[in-house]
């Protein structure tokens, strides 16, 4: 009974509403308050079917395994050999994916090159150009060649080591950049030619050609530009992934470097993160199928990123055809981002350790993702480079551990038949049997 | 003068020669015949040399030039120049869409007329248009300068940022935040300068300016409906 009740009629229990959530409601308050939509970094936090609903089923008495330890399992993975006369040669299938100088402090590049180089792997470039730190701290380095073209100029592309024509991003599928006014520094604005302090939002489309019959013009006048040397990527976001890998390679890409929803960005609209573009786990069989269908799989390399985390998710993306992945967000929080050491600065801003993705703001408790002298001191590009090489490594032997355990002696030998789901909805996506059956939606010609 | 023949010797053959020339080359003047629209002639040219083609080009001739003068004798196909650095280009008849996009310095002349999107994303280009220009021409642009002696499509100089847009003729309309702007003594003094460099003759005092109202370098959500 209701001791507030005078009359003793029983109340029920107060309920929430499953449609008007605490967490939608704060959502319309700041909307309500403001009249800007939510602007954030980072990629879709919503949770969709993810590697997590797969797992390997390890070896068995039709499959042995190999000793850990003691029998190989080669990790190394060569990129762009189709049309490059400098492929690039990494010796671990794990890429750092492009995040520019302006979204990360000058450092936080550094680190990333540091760190990759040390693990035998490439970094990237991002929107805003070629930094010297990135380069002298790279052994490979990918540029990146986006729709604003800041910073872009044929000094830089002949400097590269690869090039990625980015069309799209996993976290905003037809959406452009931004980096706004906080973040746009001295250094910054000259990079990219723009005013200082502006809210600068990246174009969305490139300027000089549309569709696929142009990309390929402009691939090759790339080629030309670089003398037919460096692997040329085409990055798209997880969309129509067998459309867009079938035009990438008819448009000659050397590597396709498809990324889904749960890939980070360094601020763009809430809605756009959470609403648009597809699951990792649901675009990597039919961008592996578009490959297989033109006999281009294993000579075009497939790059998978967008929520990667653990050497499982490493093995699981190649078990399902890929050839390597990319990481972002996880290399941020290896280099120190979100780290609960800053819980005390993260309240102060108004959020919580692993919760922090005003990234835009500049404010970065870690100074990561900023480019405030003061905060960027914080963090050291020597230390963050060694913590970046020990997380590739550890995702690497954990890669290892579970193709060993398969009988694989390369990663790339990893294949859908290792691999079984937990819920229909990934069953369906990853194209390999729910657990116990041998069955998977859309598969025919079975017994069930 | 160093004549090759496209048709004959080739696009990658054509583009390496041309990209073998250093600064203190003593074969400073080429030719390239039978061109036939082919893309990507003349591209990533980074040496004080002269190049003319002889014939129209397909998409990005000259693109990202440095240093090196290439002039087109025809007309020319989209993305002409684009993301130039330095150097000239002087197209003799008509360019297509996005000619010079992205350019970050030089200068490139069109003697007939430009398409849409003429100087989309310039970033500190010069380019001087005899004729007229299209649609969305300079959008998006970020520095440098645009002339057009004819008159100007829709929506010039959408979402400029500090790029500067002279026009003679009429302008059909502006694009989002671009404005006319009053014409001083350095914008009748460049003029001036440009055109001279350009070798088109044509009185400064003709000319409207136009530019960046800066109304929409940060978000205010009172400006929504601009975009």
């Amino acid at each position: 009974m209701n001791k507030h009740d005078p009359k003793g009629i029983p109340h029920t229990t107060p309920r929430q509403s499953a449609t008007f959530t605490q967490d939608v409601n704060s959502d319309i308050r700041r909307a309500a308050a403001t009249g800007i939509y939510d602007i954030r970094g980072g990629g879709a936090k919503r949770k969709v079917p993810s590697f997590d609903d797969l797992l390997f089923m390890g070896a068995s008495i039709s499959r042995y395994p190999l000793e850990g330890y003691r029998e190989k399992c080669d990790t190394n993975v060569t990129i762009g050999g189709l049309n490059a006369s400098n492929p690039i040669e990494l010796d671990i299938p794990i890429t750092i994916a492009g995040m520019s100088f302006g979204a990360l402090s000058g450092p936080a590049k550094e680190a990333l090159g540091r760190g990759a180089s040390a693990a035998g792997t490439s970094t990237t470039t991002g929107d805003g150009g070629m930094t010297p730190e990135e380069r002298g701290h790279s052994d490979k380095l990918v540029y990146q060649y986006l729709p604003s073209r800041y910073g872009m100029n044929p000094n830089d592309l002949r400097k590269a080591d690869a090039i990625e024509i980015v069309v799209g991003q996993g976290a905003k599928p037809g959406g452009g950049g931004m980096l706004l006014g906080q973040k746009i520094s001295d250094r910054v604005a000259e990079m990219r030619n723009l005013p200082k302090g502006i809210d600068q939002r990246s174009a969305c489309r490139h300027p000089d050609w549309t569709g696929p019959d142009d990309l390929e013009i402009k691939i090759l006048e790339l080629r030309e530009i670089t003398g037919w040397k460096v692997p040329i990527y085409v990055k798209v976001a997880g969309a129509r992934p067998y459309y867009d890998t079938t035009l990438a390679v008819k448009a000659g890409a050397d590597a396709v470097v498809l990324d889904g929803m749960q890939g980070g960005t360094a601020a763009t609209q809430d809605v756009f993160i959470e609403h648009v573009g597809l699951p990792t786990l649901a675009i990597v069989r039919p961008a592996v199928q578009a490959l297989q269908d033109l006999g281009m799989h294993r000579k075009v390399q497939l790059i998978l990123s967008g929520g990667i985390r653990s050497g499982a998710d490493v093995a699981k993306a190649m078990a399902l055809g890929a050839d390597a992945v990319a990481i972002g967000t996880a290399a941020l929080i290896a280099l120190g981002d979100n780290d609960p050491k800053w819980e005390a600065e993260y309240n102060k801003l108004g959020t919580t350790a692993g919760a922090y993705d005003d990234w835009h703001e500049g404010q970065d408790p870690a100074g990561i993702t900023t480019q405030d002298p003061d905060l960027m001191a914080r963090f050291d590009p020597i230390e963050g480079g060694r913590r970046l090489r020990n997380y590739l490594k550890v995702m690497t032997l954990e890669a290892q551990t579970i193709a060993r355990a398969c009988g694989k002696n390369h990663l790339h030998n990893l294949e859908p038949e290792d691999l079984v789901a937990l819920t229909m909805e990934a069953a369906a996506m990853a194209k390999v049997p729910l657990a116990g059956t041998d069955w998977y939606p859309g598969k025919t010609g079975t017994r069930y | 003068m160093q004549t090759i023949d496209l048709t004959e010797v080739g696009l990658r053959e054509t583009n390496a020669t041309l990209h073998a020339q250093s600064g203190d080359t003593n074969q400073t003047v080429w030719e390239i015949i039978n061109p036939r629209g082919s893309h990507a002639i003349a591209c990533g040219l980074n040496a004080p040399i002269e190049v003319t083609v002889r014939g129209s080009t397909g998409y990005y001739c000259a693109g990202m030039n440095q240093q090196a003068t290439v002039n087109i004798d025809g007309s020319a196909g989209p993305g002409t120049g684009e993301n130039i650095m330095s150097g000239k280009i002087v197209i003799e008849g008509d360019a297509s869409q996005y000619l010079g996009a992205t350019g970050h310095g030089g200068l490139i002349v069109v003697k007939g007329n430009a398409s849409s999107r003429c100087g989309i994303s310039m970033k500190g280009v010069n380019i001087v248009v005899q004729g007229n220009v299209g649609h969305m021409s300079a959008f998006m642009g970020q520095s440098g300068n645009l002339v057009v002696l004819g008159d100007a499509g829709d929506a010039l100089g959408d979402s400029c940022y500090e790029a500067r847009f002279f026009v003679r003729g009429e302008v059909k309309s502006l694009g989002a935040d671009c404005e006319k702007k009053e014409m001083r003594p350095e914008h009748i003094a460049f003029l001036k300068e440009i055109l001279a460099e350009a070798e088109i003759e044509a009185d400064p005092s003709e000319f409207t300016r136009y530019g960046s109202a800066r109304n929409l370098y940060n978000f205010d959500v009172d400006n929504a409906g601009a975009y």
